[in-house]
C-alpha cells in the first residue's frame, strides 16, 4: 500500500468502511437471531407455565427445559453493575448466534478504526472535520463505548441496536454525507477540533447506550406489569397474551436493573457533554470573538444539557422515577440524533462545517 | 373546616412549592422547551439579516411573531421569566440543603442498627482465635478512617461496633455545583456591561489608534466609561492567505489567514505580533480577534485639469467564495457633479459564456475591477449617517452598466479609464513593486482584514465557574455516599464473630464491593496482629 497517496489511501478506507458495514449487517443478523432464540427459549419455559417459572426462578431452584441453550446459573455481571446480579426473569446462557454476533461486532469495529485511520492520514489530520468523518469517527466511538462496556457489564442484548444505529447512521452518511478530502479550513485549525468534537462524540456514544436501556427498560416495565396482573387469578386472556408478546424480554434484566445502568451511562454522557458545551465556548470565544451567540447549533447542545439535567432531577423527584425519567432520556437522545441529522444539514448558522 | 392559611401561609406554600424537586424538574423541562423557537426562526442577535428577510418573506407573520418577541427568544420576557424562576428556585433549594450539609458534615454518624443482616453488602467472619472485640473493632475504625470514612464507636457488654460514612463530597460537589450556575448567571448578566466589542477594518499599511472615534463600529457594555480606552496603536503590516492549489477536490480552499501586525502602547516599544482566525492577539487588556479580510484596490480619480480628488484603497466586501467583491467609492468634491462608483473586484476574472464576469480564483492570479459610474446627490449633506459600503442610487443618474448601454469600465492594475461626460479619470493603481515580473499580480493590490477587539473583564470569572460545575459534576455524580458498619460480638466460647454491612445513600454500584473487601482488609489486619499475641508457644 503506497501510504503517502491521499487519493488512494481515501479510497482504502472507503473499501474499509464498506467492509466494516457489510460486517455489520451481519453482526446485526445474528443478534436479532439470538434475540428470537431468546423468544423460543422463553416459550419453551412457558408453555410450562410462565408465572410459575417467574417465581421458581426467584427461589433459585428453576430446573432447565433446555441445558444447551439456558443456563439457569445467575451470571455475575462486574464492575459497572457490581451489585447488579442479571436479575433476568429468566437467565439466559451464552447461544453461538450471541457469540458469533460479538465476534462480527468486533472485527467490523476494526474495519471501521481502519477506515477512520486511514481518513486521517489521507486528509493529513483528524477525521472528524465534516458531516461524513464526522458521522464515521461518531459511530466509531459508539461502537468502542459498546465494546468496552461490553467488558463490564453483560448488554450484548443490546447488540441488534448497537449494530442497527452504526448501520444507519454510517449509511446515511456514506450515500448522503460524503465529500472528498479537503483541508481543514482556517476556522476548523484548532486544538479545539481534536478535544471538543472528539468529546461530543464520545457523549453522544453514551447517550445511545443510555437511550438503548432506558428503551428496554420501558418495554421490560410493560411486561413485568402484565405479568403480574396476568399471573393474577381470573387474569383477562389479552393480559396474559400481551404478557408473551416480546418474550425476550424475560431473559434481560429487570426494569429496576436497566434503569440504574441507563442511569449510570448517561450521567457519564452528561458529564462529557458538559465538557462539551464548555469547550465549544472557549472555542467559539477564540474563533468568533463571543463564547456565546445562540447559534442554532449552540442553542441545540444547550436545549441537549438541559433535557439530560431534567432527567437527573427526575430521578431524584417522587414520581417521575421510573418510565417517566426514561423518557426524558428517550427524548435527550433523539435530541442528539436531531442536532446531528437535521441541524447540521437544513439549519443556518455558523456551525456549518457538514461541508455539504 | 380547613384553617385559613393568611398571606404568610400562602407566601410560604408558594415559596415551598417553586422550591421543590418537581417545580425545578417543570421550569428545566420548560427552559428547553422555551429554547427552541429561537433556533427555527432567525434570531436579532446573531442574524440580524436573516431577520430582515423574513420580514421581506412573511410579511404578515413576522409582526406577529415580533409580537411575542420570536426574534429575540433570548432576552424576551418569557424565557427570561423561565430562568429567573428556575434560579430563584434553585437558590431557594441550595440555600437550606448547605445549611444541612454543614450540621451533617459536624454531626457523628448514626449508631449501629441492630439487624446488620438486611443492609447492603452484608457479610460475616470470624476472627482470628484470640482476637479480642474491642481490638478488632479499633483496628476496623483505624482501617475505615483511612478510607476516609468519618467513624463513631459504640461499646456495650459483648459487643462492639463501629458506624461509619464517606461521601460528604458527593453533596459538597452537588452544592458546588448549582452554586457556580448562579455564578455564570450572574457573570454572564453583568459581565457584558463592563466590557465593550468594537469593529475595525484595516488595510495593509494602515494604523488604528484604540480610541473611539477610530472604530468602524463600537459597542460598549452599560457600565463601560470609553475615557478609559488605552490608546495603543495596531497597524496591519502585512496579511497573507494561502489557498489550496494541490487538492483539486478543494481547490481554492482558504488555508491560511496571517495578519501580521505591530501594537505600540501609548510611550511603548512597538512589539510585533500575529492574529489568526482561531489565534486572536490578546494585547493591553484587549483581545483582537480576526474576523474576516479581503482586496481593497488602491482607486485614484483626477479631475481633467489634472488634480487627484480622490487616491484611497478601498475595502471591497467578498460575495463568494471565489472573493468577487464589492465596491463603492463616493466622490462628493472635486468634480463637475458628485460622482458614485459600485465597483465589483475580480481576483481572478474570468468570463461566463454569458458575458458576465465572475472570479474563477481567490488569489491574485488575473485580477480586474469594473465600475458602474452614477452622477448626481450622493446624500452626503444631509447630515444623515451613511454606510460606506452602500450606494443609494435614487438619487443618482447612471451612466455606465446596466440599461445605459455604455460600457462597465473595466481596469486591470495600472490602467485608467476617462469617467463618460469628461469628469475626470478613475485609475486602478497597481501597487505591485516595479521588480514584478510582467503577469504577475501577486502583490498588485492591497488587502484588509476586519479585526474585532474585545474587552471583558469577566472571563476569567466564567472559566472559574465553569471549572467549579465540572468539579461539582464529577464529584456530585461519581462519588458514592455511603455508611459502613463494623459489629464485633464475642460469643459465648469466646469467638469472635465479624458483621459487615453497608447502606447506599444515592447511586452507588460498587457499595457491596465495598463492603466485601473492607471485611478481607479487615481480617488480613487482624492476622497480621494475631500472631504476636496469640502464638507465645511457638517462640
Ligand atoms: C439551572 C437549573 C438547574 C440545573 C441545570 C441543575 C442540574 C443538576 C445536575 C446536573 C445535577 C446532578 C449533578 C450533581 O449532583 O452534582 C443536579 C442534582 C440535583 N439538583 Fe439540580 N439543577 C438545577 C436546579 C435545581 C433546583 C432549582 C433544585 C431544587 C429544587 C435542584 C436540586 C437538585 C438536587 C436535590 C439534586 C441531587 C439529585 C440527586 O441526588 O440525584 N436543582 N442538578
Amino acid at each position: 500500500m503506497n501510504f503517502t497517496d491521499p487519493a488512494l489511501l481515501n479510497s482504502y478506507s472507503l473499501y474499509a468502511l464498506y467492509s466494516a458495514m457489510a460486517v455489520y449487517a451481519i453482526a446485526f443478523i445474528a443478534f436479532a437471531i439470538d434475540l428470537a432464540r431468546r423468544s423460543s427459549a422463553v416459550g419453551a419455559i412457558e408453555t410450562a407455565d410462565l408465572s410459575e417459572a417467574d417465581a421458581a426462578y426467584s427461589a433459585g431452584t428453576a430446573g432447565s427445559a433446555d441445558g444447551s441453550t439456558l443456563t439457569l446459573k445467575r451470571p455475575v455481571l462486574s464492575r459497572i453493575s457490581a451489585h447488579m446480579d442479571n436479575d433476568a426473569a429468566l437467565p439466559y446462557g451464552r447461544s453461538s448466534s450471541l457469540r458469533v454476533g460479538v465476534a462480527l461486532a468486533v472485527l467490523a469495529w476494526a474495519l471501521h478504526l481502519a477506515a477512520a485511520i486511514m481518513r486521517g492520514f489521507a486528509a493529513d489530520r483528524v477525521p472528524w472535520a465534516n458531516m461524513y468523518e464526522f458521522a464515521m469517527t461518531g459511530t466509531l466511538l459508539i461502537m468502542t463505548v459498546f465494546l468496552i462496556v461490553l467488558t463490564r457489564a453483560d448488554l450484548r442484548f443490546l447488540g441488534t441496536f448497537v449494530t442497527g444505529l452504526v448501520l444507519v447512521l454510517l449509511g446515511v452518511a456514506a450515500l448522503q454525507f460524503y465529500v472528498e478530502v479537503a483541508p481543514l479550513p482556517p476556522a476548523l485549525q484548532s486544538a479545539w477540533l481534536v478535544i471538543h468534537v472528539f468529546v461530543a462524540s464520545l457523549a453522544t456514544g453514551m447517550f445511545a447506550l443510555g437511550f438503548a436501556l432506558s428503551t428496554v427498560q420501558l418495554l421490560q416495565f410493560r411486561r413485568e406489569s402484565s405479568v403480574s396482573e396476568a399471573s393474577a387469578p381470573l387474569a383477562p386472556r389479552s393480559t396474559v397474551r400481551a404478557a408473551r408478546r416480546l418474550r425476550f424480554l424475560a431473559t434481560l434484566p429487570s426494569s429496576a436493573t436497566l434503569e440504574n445502568l441507563a442511569y449510570r451511562i448517561s450521567i457519564i454522557g452528561f458529564i462529557l457533554w458538559t465538557f462539551t458545551l464548555m469547550a465549544g465556548s472557549i472555542w467559539a470565544e477564540q474563533a468568533w470573538g463571543r463564547y456565546w451567540g445562540w447559534d442554532t447549533k449552540e442553542v441545540w447542545t444547550f436545549i441537549i444539557w438541559v433535557i439530560y439535567a431534567g432527567y437527573i432531577h427526575a430521578r431524584a423527584t417522587r414520581g417521575w422515577r421510573g418510565s417517566r425519567s426514561a423518557w426524558l432520556a428517550i427524548i435527550g437522545f433523539s435530541a442528539v440524533m436531531f442536532n446531528f441529522g437535521i441541524v447540521n444539514v437544513f439549519f443556518k448558522g455558523l456551525h456549518a462545517y457538514s461541508g455539504l | 373546616m380547613q384553617p385559613k392559611l393568611g398571606l404568610k401561609g400562602w407566601l410560604r406554600w408558594f415559596w415551598r412549592q417553586l422550591t421543590s424537586m418537581r417545580t425545578a424538574l417543570f421550569l428545566l423541562l420548560m427552559l428547553a422547551i422555551a429554547a427552541i423557537p429561537g433556533s427555527l426562526v432567525p434570531q436579532r442577535s446573531s442574524d440580524p439579516n436573516g431577520v430582515s428577510q423574513y420580514f421581506a418573506d412573511n410579511p404578515d407573520l413576522a409582526p406577529v411573531l415580533d409580537k411575542v418577541q420570536a426574534f429575540d427568544v433570548y432576552t424576551s420576557a418569557w424565557f427570561s421569566a423561565i430562568y429567573l424562576l428556575l434560579f430563584i428556585s434553585l437558590i431557594g433549594c441550595v440555600i437550606p440543603r448547605t445549611r444541612h450539609h454543614f450540621q451533617a458534615l459536624r454531626a457523628k454518624p448514626p449508631t449501629t442498627p441492630a439487624r446488620l443482616a438486611r443492609l447492603s453488602g452484608f457479610t460475616q467472619r470470624d476472627a482470628p482465635a484470640q482476637t479480642d472485640a474491642g481490638a478488632a473493632i479499633t483496628h476496623a475504625r483505624t482501617l475505615l478512617k483511612s478510607s476516609g470514612y468519618r467513624v463513631a464507636r459504640f461499646d456495650s457488654a459483648g459487643e462492639s461496633s463501629v458506624s461509619a460514612e464517606r461521601g460528604y463530597l458527593r453533596e459538597t460537589g452537588n452544592l458546588i455545583f448549582h452554586g457556580a450556575l448562579v455564578g455564570i448567571l450572574i457573570t454572564v448578566g453583568f459581565g457584558g456591561g463592563y466590557g465593550f466589542s468594537g469593529q475595525r477594518v484595516l488595510v495593509e499599511g494602515q494604523t488604528f489608534v484604540n480610541t473611539l472615534l477610530a472604530y468602524d463600529s463600537f459597542n460598549p457594555g452599560r457600565f463601560f466609561d470609553d475615557t478609559t480606552l488605552d490608546p495603543y496603536t495596531l497597524s496591519l503590516d502585512d496579511f497573507s492567505v494561502a489557498y489550496e492549489q494541490q487538492n483539486l477536490q478543494a481547490y481554492g480552499q482558504p488555508i491560511d489567514f496571517t495578519a501580521d501586525v505591530t501594537v505600540t502602547p501609548k510611550g511603548g516599544a512597538a512589539d510585533p505580533g500575529v492574529v489568526k482566525v482561531n489565534g486572536p492577539l490578546r494585547t493591553n487588556g484587549t483581545n483582537i480577534y480576526l474576523l474576516g479580510n479581503g482586496y481593497a484596490p488602491t482607486i485614484t480619480v483626477t479631475a481633467p485639469d489634472g488634480t487627484v480628488v480622490f487616491s484611497d484603497s478601498v475595502p471591497f466586501l467578498p460575495q463568494d467564495a471565489n472573493l468577487t467583491s464589492l465596491g463603492i467609492v463616493k466622490v462628493p468634491d472635486g468634480l463637475a457633479e458628485q460622482l458614485g462608483m459600485i465597483g465589483f473586484f475580480y481576483p481572478t476574472q474570468d468570463k461566463a459564456a454569458t458575458g458576465a464576469n465572475f472570479s474563477s480564483f481567490p488569489d491574485l492570479e488575473y485580477p480586474m475591477v469594473t465600475f458602474n459610474v452614477y452622477t448626481g446627490d450622493l446624500g452626503l449633506d444631509a447630515g444623515v449617517p451613511t454606510s460606506v459600503y452602500a450606494l443609494d442610487t435614487d438619487t443618482l443618474t447612471q451612466k455606465t452598466g446596466g440599461k445605459t448601454g455604455v460600457e462597465s469600465i473595466e481596469l486591470k492594475p495600472g490602467e485608467s479609464a476617462e469617467l463618460p461626460g469628461d469628469l475626470g479619470t478613475v485609475s486602478f493603481v497597481d501597487n505591485a513593486p516595479a521588480a514584478s515580473a510582467v503577469g504577475d499580480f501577486a502583490q498588485s493590490v492591497p488587502r484588509f482584514a476586519s479585526f474585532d477587539i474585545h474587552y471583558d473583564p469577566t472571563q476569567i470569572w466564567l472559566i472559574s465557574f465553569s471549572m467549579l460545575v465540572l468539579f461539582g459534576l464529577f464529584t456530585g455524580l461519581l462519588v458514592p455516599r455511603r455508611r459502613m458498619w463494623v459489629k464485633a460480638t464475642t460469643r459465648s466460647d469466646g469467638t469472635v464473630h465479624l458483621d459487615y454491612a453497608g447502606l447506599a445513600r444515592g447511586d452507588d454500584p460498587g457499595l457491596d464491593a465495598a463492603v466485601t473487601a473492607m471485611a478481607d482488609r479487615h481480617l488480613k489486619l487482624l492476622k497480621t496482629h494475631q500472631p504476636v499475641v496469640a502464638t507465645p508457644e511457638s517462640t
